[in-house]
């Protein structure tokens, strides 16, 4: 929130600030604001885990938590792929625990500390970009590695006729490679565009709050604060869907790999 | 925006720090907690599936030595049922055969009685005739005078009986 003059910038959320440099081999790798919610992340995802480590017959209400959310994965990726899709499990496991608490990590109230920001991992399409390469690449070894060159029948659905040999295989390789764009994209842009709504509607509320005239801020601030809460739940539910979606569009596509058509 | 306008500057950054986290995020947690979650729910899945099995087992086994208990209970009730009508049977005989000699004896003594009934009747009515003879004869004897032996009496007795 760089507010120089009431000027509030709603894309200064997304700037990247180094916190420790670093460099290795000429790459600058330096330990930035993005890193420290990676970590931040990382530990939460762990510490929750921790609480579903009892391994009680029994489960208590966190244990029943972390194991209802391991079922769901579970459930999802058996689903899509059947019983060989176990050892997908955690990968699709890892890259929906990550990208559900990154998202929410992002909307987490830090900003009421002073001086502290919270930083959207999901928002960058330097992140989106490498897990969606994760779940692409997975994919092509995967099927290049169980159906060797076979795999390319994928391209060639069953019962094309003849006569469109020479488009559909195009336009199924064409999709196929569309699809870690379009998994990159489609977090980067939801994530983006959420927080960058949400931070002009508080410029609204803020700048009317601060304005000379007096009926500003009734008319002005209050519709934006109302539509700010509503806004900042459906944030809340894209954050959710988000993550669901990219474990689910990467539990399909192993399902391609491992199945063909 | 800063995720283009920086990207020369962070992508080394970004993705090694990605990896990093990423890397222990799969290996640390996705591939060694995640089994050990799932070993539970499954150990648990199983524990109770081998327990709605013995349960089962259990119900059937209740079902069947119920059933074995039913079949000895019909079979007893069944005996106790042909033991006491064999035991009726025979008490009915029974009585059958002490009435049939009771009732014999009651005609027995009936027909003695009778009997002797009888004959106190004749011997009575035979001493009416003598004591009404002798009447007779006092009667006339006092009346008239007039001698009657006992077998004139006998015979006027013996014809007014007749008649009367």
């Amino acid at each position: 929130m760089a507010s120089e003059g009431g000027k509030i910038d709603p894309m200064h959320q997304f700037m990247i600030e180094p916190i420790a440099p670093l460099n290795l081999a000429g790459y600058d790798i330096s330990f930035t604001n993005s890193s420290l919610f990676m970590l931040i992340v990382l530990g939460t995802i762990w510490l929750f885990m921790l609480g579903g480590m009892k391994r009680d017959l029994v489960p208590g209400r966190w244990q029943a938590a972390v194991e209802g959310l391991t079922g769901f994965i579970n459930d999802m990726v058996t689903t899509s792929v059947g019983p060989e899709g176990k050892a997908y499990v955690p990968l699709v496991f890892s890259l929906f625990m990550f990208i559900l608490t990154a998202n929410f990590m992002g909307m987490m109230p830090f900003g009421i500390v002073p001086g502290v920001h919270a930083f959207t991992v999901t928002s960058h399409l330097t992140v989106t970009a490498v897990l969606a390469v994760l779940s692409f690449g997975t994919v092509l070894v995967v099927g290049l590695w169980k159906h060797k060159l076979h795999f390319f029948s994928l391209f060639v659905p069953h019962g094309t006729p003849w006569w469109l040999m020479w488009l559909i295989p195009f336009i199924e390789l064409f999709s196929f490679l569309i699809r870690p764009f379009s998994l990159a994209l489609r977090l980067f842009v939801a994530m983006t565009a959420g927080h960058v709504l949400m931070k002009v509607l508080a410029g609204f509320v803020i700048n009317g709050l601060n304005a000379d005239a007096a009926w500003v801020a009734p008319v002005v601030s209050l519709p934006s604060f109302i539509l700010m809460i509503g806004i900042t739940m459906l944030e809340l539910l894209v954050c959710a869907i988000q993550a669901y979606v990219f474990a689910l569009l990467t539990s399909l596509y192993i399902n391609d790999a491992v199945n063909l058509h | 925006m800063p995720q283009i306008s920086q990207i020369l500057e962070t992508y080394a950054s970004q993705f090694f720090w990605l990896l990093i986290v990423f890397g222990l995020l799969y290996f640390g947690i996705g591939r060694a907690m995640l089994p050990r979650i799932e070993a539970t729910v499954d150990a648990r899945d199983a524990k109770i599936a081998g327990d709605l099995a013995a349960a089962e087992k259990a119900r059937a086994e209740a079902v069947d030595l119920e059933g074995a208990w039913q079949a000895e209970l019909t079979q007893t009730r069944s005996a106790a049922q042909a033991e006491a009508q064999k035991a009726k049977a025979k008490a009915q005989k029974d009585a059958e055969g002490r009435l049939a000699k009771a009732d014999a004896e009651i005609a027995e003594k009936s027909a003695k009685a009778e009997a002797s009934i009888a004959k106190a009747r004749k011997t009575a009515l035979a001493g009416i005739d003598a004591v009404a003879a002798d009447a007779a004869q006092d009667i006339v004897a006092k009346v008239s005078g007039i001698k009657v032996t006992p077998a004139q009496a006998a015979q006027a007795v013996k014809t007014v009986l007749a008649n009367g």
